[in-house]
């Protein structure tokens, strides 16, 4: 296990990603509300930098209790890593896809330590 | 359990806050796969690619020959597009697909023309060689109720195809845009681009109302079949078809769409016997995806059977004919159906039949890897599949790309030593 530096808490501004290539390994670090996520750059559809694209919060289809469709609305609370190759959608917070839960990006765990960003490897 | 610190000084970091789009960045991934399974030992061939022509509108505008039409091509581009456009054309998926806004900020050098340089990096970082380009936004051109404006942008995009891109670069090639609403310029169109450097045939699109069977197009035909030039369908959304026109997701119009106007083309093709009447007219069916062709083989034999006066000028079953055909092989559903995949390529003969293509920069491209990586494959098929079918059919001289020639030189040194 490899412990990476990635930069001050400070530097990474909100929305930001940073791309670490360590032991040929590209691991996207992903600053999101305050939280830092690291996932491995590789989308398990056809190996796109799927850490490279945008996040964007899940949109669903807003049914009633009658079953009358009333919209499409953002999930702001479950934000989405969109893959740019393809649009393959991954919830940000444990890396699985959207779709098919048995795909799931490989995550890396992310500690912080006096305003520090680290990733173990 | 050890940890070993690495600093920001050893460590290799990008900064997507300040990169700007490059499409070799963007398709690093796919050099890497490239890279990985020795791409550079055999010819790869894409089919089915495109470019933004509409991006270059007031170039092609200065083409077209009829003024009034020039005036309007100049004042409104090629396309408008955007989610107001009508028929779902989305596809952009609302920025998700980050090559979309990114592409118009990509730098490239003042010559070549960008189209050739855009063109060449994305052929380069994916290892193919050769590729086949088409329009985007033209391929709805069949739909415009105007037929002179259909044929007077047909010919300037194809003069303008023809002299500022295909002879400058032979890597990239093109099947021509045929005006399929006017018949006779469609022959005038085979006659003045078909000997053309890089034209390797010509391309009807497939959203439209005219039926290929129609006695207006044999000329045609009879002129590509003389100069063994293929003809392609190259199918679209069609969102204006009463039907389609209930798909209020992109998703269902795509889905239903693409595979929908290609098997209406096709199927009139078979039972109205154009290829017994035309035997050597090489035909393609492009971009279409692979799955509808199971289902239209079953279908067309089983009511074949019952009605052979449908259907007099054949002499096998339908499945027989479309085994001769060519298909190219994007988007190839592939999700969780390896059986199925398999024995789709089984049916359509996709050793000698099938023809790789990624339909880039479009949201749902293909790398080479779709075909390389397919486990029931021997090596000689993929190899077939990515470049040795078009190369056949379309008489191609193998034009490798100079980064693949220089891998292959480093890996003959490597072995010398």
């Amino acid at each position: 296990m490899k412990e990476v530096y990635i930069c001050r808490q400070e530097e990474m501004a909100d929305g930001n990603v940073r791309i670490l290539r360590v032991d040929g390994l590209e691991i996207g670090v992903i600053r999101h509300k305050s939280r830092f996520y690291a996932y491995r750059n590789l989308c398990l559809h056809q190996g796109g930098p799927a850490c490279e694209g945008v996040r964007m919060p899940g949109v669903f289809d807003d049914v009633d209790e009658e079953g009358r469709f009333l919209g499409q609305k953002y999930d702001e609370d479950d934000v989405h890593i969109v893959c740019p190759w393809h649009g393959y959608e991954y919830h940000l917070s444990d890396g699985t896809n959207v779709c098919d839960p048995r795909l799931r990006l490989q995550k890396f765990e992310v500690s912080e330590r006096g305003g520090n960003v680290y990733v173990s490897v | 359990m050890s940890i070993d610190m690495i600093d920001a000084a050893t460590a290799d970091f990008r900064d997507l806050a300040t990169e700007g789009f490059d499409t070799g960045r963007h398709l690093a991934h796919a050099t890497e796969q490239a890279d990985a399974r020795g791409y550079e030992d055999f010819l790869i061939v894409d089919i089915d690619s495109h470019h933004y022509e509409n991006e270059a509108s007031a170039e092609i505008a200065e083409f077209i020959e009829n003024p009034i039409i020039r005036h309007e091509v100049k004042y409104q581009g090629i396309s408008r597009k955007g989610i107001t456009t009508g028929f779902g054309q989305y596809q952009e998926l609302g920025g998700r697909i980050t090559r979309y806004p990114l592409r118009k900020s990509e730098k490239v050098p003042p010559h070549p023309h960008r189209d050739i340089t855009l063109m060449r990096r994305w052929m380069d970082a994916m290892g193919v060689d050769v590729a086949c380009m088409f329009p985007t936004p033209l391929l709805n051109l069949g739909l415009a109720p105007r037929v002179d404006l259909e044929v007077e942008l047909a010919f300037a995009y194809n003069r303008w195809l023809c002299e500022t891109i295909l002879q400058e670069e032979p890597r990239l090639k093109s099947m021509l845009y045929m005006p399929f609403n006017d018949p006779d310029a469609c022959l005038k169109t085979v006659e003045q681009f078909g000997d053309k450097p890089g034209v390797i045939g010509f391309m009807v699109t497939s959203t439209r109302y005219r039926g290929v069977y129609d006695n207006v197009y044999a000329r045609t035909y009879r002129a590509l079949e003389e100069r063994g030039l293929p003809i392609g369908f190259h199918t679209g959304l069609g969102g204006q078809e009463p039907g389609l026109s209930l798909c209020n997701r992109f998703l269902t119009l795509h889905a239903l769409g693409f595979a929908w106007h290609n098997m209406l083309h096709l199927s009139n093709w078979v039972i109205n016997g154009i290829p017994e009447r035309f035997p050597k007219l090489k035909t393609l069916w492009i971009e279409a995806g692979l799955a509808w062709l199971p289902f239209l083989m079953q279908r067309l034999d089983n009511e074949y059977m019952m009605r052979p006066s449908d259907a007099p000028l054949l002499k096998q079953k339908p499945s027989d004919y479309i085994r001769q055909m060519y298909f190219t092989s994007q988007p190839m559903e592939m999700v969780d159906n390896k059986r199925a995949l398999e024995l789709t390529f089984d049916m359509i003969n996709a050793e000698t039949q099938l023809l790789y293509s990624s339909d880039y920069p479009h949201w749902d491209m293909d790398l080479p890897s779709t075909i390389y990586d397919l486990p029931f494959l021997s090596e000689q098929a993929k190899r077939n599949i990515l470049g040795g079918n078009a190369q056949r059919v379309f008489n191609l001289e193998p034009v490798f790309s100079e980064r693949k020639l220089r891998r292959r030189a480093e890996k003959a040194m490597r072995a010398a030593v």
